[in-house]
């Protein structure tokens, strides 16, 4: 009996392996008859597995093997200093109670926005907008500035002294503040694309307005509020500014901690050991999002969302949910008003009479981290914007050996924090055959591939928009694979390009948690500038950077969107972002 | 210029399973002629668009060869074979006019500007395009994107002409109009085309010969006529109009007609298909508007039965008849009840049909 099913399930595997074998071997032949094809995946290939894979691989290995041999002697330290211990705890709870409660502000907005017909819809878009687009630690800034020692409200209106900042409250609401927009956005996606129509028939088989909400909404919501978690649990735990900022000595968080035992310490291994303590649960959420999360979450809602008059909301909830909002959005343009105000005070929370002494000391002494930073950025976003949809375009459109892996690694960068890639970098890169700390290069590498998944991603939506058919009608009328790629869909890739580069730009504007390892003498960022005048407590110089940080990126914004809209005002298909 | 597919067959393996291959097309033969306009028709997933996919180069057969007058051009890839598809989602070109997305071809083969020009504003003329020269696809109504595609794969004067059910976007009385016109355009330049639909009131209006093909395999080749009224199965029978299968034994057989007994009465049939040897059990067809239908005088014809069902629909009436301790139906349409008679649920009637009318399956 037992025989005979063991044979049969031999025979099953060979009989899997078989066709598998046959098929991959196709693809390689296909691939090898076409060159450009062939070359094109090589060299992406290659350099996804240099900059992306080996630097993390170099992590690993140093936080487990010590002197050439297999040792856990690090991690093992590293687990009985109870300081430590603390900082990943503190992490953790950090992440987690960002997650939920950014979440749930995301959720308010998001709600707010897609289901009632409050006024100022516009003004509540572009407040959640603001700290996408500026620095991570602005947040952390403004909170000292407000309700640290010397804080406008904390001394200033109520007089206290021995506030209580540093730590987990100040920091909690530094990090909601930074991260509610991503949950806002990903759940204003969700809620629009739920028809109101459901709603709408759910109310009229007669349940109350909560119960529908209950029942119908939230459910349907449900794989989008898990997704907004489980990214936000990953950005607030990879976070480097905030925490550097606000955390303060008696609440350590594990990324400052590894960095601080590598600038402070010159403790390379342990940071780095650090460091890959932090991978483990921000890989666990990511593959979680990934695999789980995303595969429930492409709810077919068929029909157009039909105008329908907004009924799930009644009057007074309405206001409820307005009142909330705009509670919130005061609150942001607080942080923000006391960043402007900050960068043109005298001395802040003593003397808040106006000059231009900051601004004046930042376009002196600062002048070049500003012209790095935009050299960086301008050189780096473009490359990692068509390095973005190459990728997006093999992934999507084509079949070879390693597609997956490819996909799978080139991802990598939105799970793996920052701080990780920085130190694997300083790792991978400082001794032959391949030195390259110091340099522009190593800065502009770093930037391309950590920010080349926003590239990837818009790009892979929009090939997944256009029909496929349209590239075969090219082909069919005679043209050959570079031309329909060439006519067709390059032109009809350029909108997402460039909305991509948008993310792109932004966010190697305002990178510093890798970047803060990578910088040198010679080339310097606006960010860990700003850091630095943070830490030795010039507060008007950080702010008067952090001004100028945004402007320039929302003036980038700005003529991206003029450029595109002049030449594809018409087109059909290119849904632009921001 | 005629197409030819040798043995076609195309197999797509599951990348989850790749043991558990799907059979799109098993064996297929076809020989298309010059000029001619050949449908494949069957129901959904039957494989209809793989084999014209085999035939554009979009899908490489698992076996078999393909021809294009008389080349093989299995291996050509699909850009160098001078065959141009209208597909089912029009496939115009998003960022291009529409004048840009018909000349893309000419553009291709490198013609002077005012060429390309003159040929384009002539087939928008002939397609009833005229005024749209630059206008883009988003402002498009869906009959005038049909009319776009067709343009630009008639334009380059293709070898052949490959339609995948160019006309199931639109709604029914467009589709009625545009069939007409497919046809009158494909008439007058001659290319020889092959049209996938599922509606085979398409597939009677627009083809010199219809394929029809059931899971993977062709079924049967013919004229509307034949393959209407001379079916080799029952699935050719069944999925063209309505049919009634009735058993019948073979008593007689000569070259030109078969003797068969229906029920107790005797038929002389001059239309068959296969090979009905004399003691055959053997299923005749017979469309319902041949049926006649009668009040039953006499219970041992055996084709007599109790009316069940009547819809009266103006021109025409139709009738579902049940026969007695069989579970068989006959369905008849009367279309001049005035002589025909009138019958109601309920009556027992009796069924004949002139023996022209009826045709032998292959099939037992
Ligand atoms: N690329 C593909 N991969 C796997 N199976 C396919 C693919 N294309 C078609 N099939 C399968 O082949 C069969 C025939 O499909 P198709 O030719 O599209 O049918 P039709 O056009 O007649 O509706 C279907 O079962 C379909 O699921
Ligand atoms: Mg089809």
């Amino acid at each position: 009996m037992s025989g005979c099913s063991l044979g049969v399930s031999i025979i099953m595997k060979t009989g899997e392996i078989k066709p598998y074998i046959s098929r991959k071997y196709r693809e390689l032949r296909i691939l090898l008859g076409d060159p450009l094809l062939f070359i094109v995946i090589a060299i992406v290939g290659i350099s996804v597995i240099l900059f992306i894979l080996y630097p993390l691989i170099k992590v690993i290995l140093s936080g487990i093997v010590i002197n050439d041999r297999f040792s856990f002697s690090i991690i093992k330290e590293i687990v009985s200093s109870w300081y430590l211990r603390q900082a990943f705890r503190n992490s953790i709870i950090m992440g987690v109670t960002t997650a939920a409660l950014g979440t749930l502000v995301g959720f308010l907005f998001a709600f707010t926005l897609a289901r009632t017909d409050i006024p100022f819809k516009r003004f509540f878009n572009i407040i959640a907008i603001i700290p996408i687009v500026s620095p991570p630690f602005i947040g952390a800034l403004s909170i000292i500035m407000l309700f640290g020692n010397n804080g406008f409200i904390t001394a200033g209106v109520l007089g206290l002294s021995n506030v209580k900042i540093y730590g987990f409250r100040g920091l909690l609401v530094a990090q909601v503040v930074t991260f509610f927009p991503v949950a806002f956005i990903t759940l204003k996606g969700v809620l629009d694309s739920i028809s109101p129509t459901l709603e709408d028939a759910a109310l009229d088989l007669g349940g109350s307005r909560w119960n529908v909400f209950r029942r119908v909404t939230l459910p349907l919501a449900v794989p989008g509020i898990a997704s907004a978690m489980l990214v936000l649990f990953i950005e607030t735990l990879a976070d480097f500014g905030n925490p550097l900022v606000l955390a303060g000595s008696r609440f350590p968080i594990l990324s400052v901690q590894a960095y601080l035992e590598i600038t402070g310490m010159y403790n390379l291994p342990k940071g780095a050991a650090l460091s890959l303590i932090l991978l483990v649960p921000s890989m666990t959420a990511y593959i979680i999002q990934k695999y789980w999360v995303s595969k429930h979450r492409y709810i077919t809602v068929t029909g157009k969302p039909t105008s329908s008059a907004i009924k799930l909301v009644n009057k007074p909830a309405k206001w409820l949910l307005f009142s909330g909002t705009m509670l919130v959005s005061l609150f942001v343009i607080l942080i923000y008003l006391t960043i402007l105000w900050g960068a043109f005070a005298k001395v802040w929370g003593s003397d808040n009479s106006l000059t231009l002494r900051h601004f004046g000391y930042v376009l002196g002494v600062g002048f070049e981290a500003v012209l790095d930073t935009l050299v960086i950025a301008g050189i780096s976003t473009p490359i990692s914007g068509v390095l973005g949809m190459v990728i997006a375009f093999l992934i999507v459109r084509k079949r070879f050996i390693g597609r997956g892996a490819l996909e799978f690694t080139s991802m990598l960068s939105f799970a793996v924090p920052g701080t990780v890639i920085g130190i694997g970098y300083i790792l991978a890169f400082n001794r032959p055959p391949l030195v390259l700390t110091g340099t522009l290069a190593i800065l502009l590498i770093n930037f391309i591939y950590r920010y080349v998944p926003v590239g990837i991603q818009s790009g892979v939506a929009i090939l997944q928009q256009i029909d496929p058919s349209i590239e075969e009608a090219a082909i069919d009328l005679g043209a050959d694979s570079r031309k329909t790629f060439g006519r067709i869909t390059l032109p009809l890739m350029v909108p997402a390009f460039f909305s991509g580069l948008i993310f792109a730009f932004v966010r190697a504007m305002t990178a510093i948690s890798a970047a803060i390892f990578l910088v040198s003498s010679n080339w310097q960022l606006m960010t860990v500038q700003i850091m630095s005048q943070v830490e030795s407590g010039r507060l008007g110089a950080a702010s008067a950077f952090s001004v100028i940080l945004v402007g320039i990126i929302t003036a980038a914004i700005l003529i991206i969107r003029w450029l595109l809209h002049l030449r594809f005002s018409g087109m059909q298909g290119s849904e632009l972002r921001f | 210029m005629s197409v030819k597919l040798q043995n076609i067959s195309k197999f797509f393996s599951d990348p989850e399973y790749p043991d558990k291959g799907v059979a799109a097309v098993v064996d297929c033969n076809l020989d298309i002629l010059e000029g001619e306009m050949v449908t494949l028709l069957g129901p959904s997933g039957c494989g209809k668009t793989t084999t014209l996919r085999v035939i554009s180069g979009f899908e490489s057969p698992t076996s078999g060869s393909v021809y294009i007058d008389n080349d093989d051009v299995t291996s050509t890839p699909p850009n160098k074979r001078d065959t141009s598809m209208v597909f089912q989602s029009y496939a115009i070109f998003p960022h291009l006019t529409v004048a840009q997305n018909i000349g893309f071809g000419l553009s291709l083969r490198k013609k002077p500007k005012n060429e390309i020009e003159k040929e384009v504003r002539d087939i928008m003329r002939m397609t009833g395009l005229e005024d749209m020269y630059n206008r883009r696809p988003d402002q498009l109504s869906g009959g005038q994107q049909q009319r776009v595609a067709l343009a630009r794969a008639i334009i380059n004067k293709p070898r052949v002409l490959l339609f995948d059910e160019p006309l199931s976007n639109l709604d029914a009385k467009l589709r009625e109009q545009m069939r007409v016109e497919i046809r009158r355009i494909q008439k007058t330049f001659g290319i020889t085309s092959i049209y996938v639909t599922h509606d085979q009131d398409e597939a009677m209006t627009v083809s010199d010969r219809i394929v029809v093909m059931n899971e993977g395999r062709v079924q049967q080749v013919g004229t509307p006529f034949e393959i209407y009224s001379r079916p080799v199965n029952t699935f050719v029978a069944d999925f063209i109009g309505q049919a009634n299968f009735l058993d019948a034994r073979v008593l007689r057989k000569s070259a030109e007609s078969v003797d068969i007994m229906i029920g107790t009465a005797e038929k002389n049939i001059k239309s068959w298909s296969g090979n009905p040897e004399v003691g055959d059990t053997v299923k005749v067809v017979v469309r319902p508007e041949s049926l006649r239908v009668k009040k039953s005088k006499d219970k041992n014809d055996g084709l007599n039965g109790v009316i069940s069902t009547q819809v009266y629909l103006g021109p025409s009436v139709e009738y579902q008849i049940d026969q007695k301790k069989k579970t068989e139906t006959f369905h008849a349409v009367t279309y001049n009840p005035v002589e025909s008679g009138f019958f109601s649920i309920g009556d027992k009637v009796s069924v004949d049909f002139n023996s022209a009318a009826a045709h032998i399956l292959a099939e037992g």
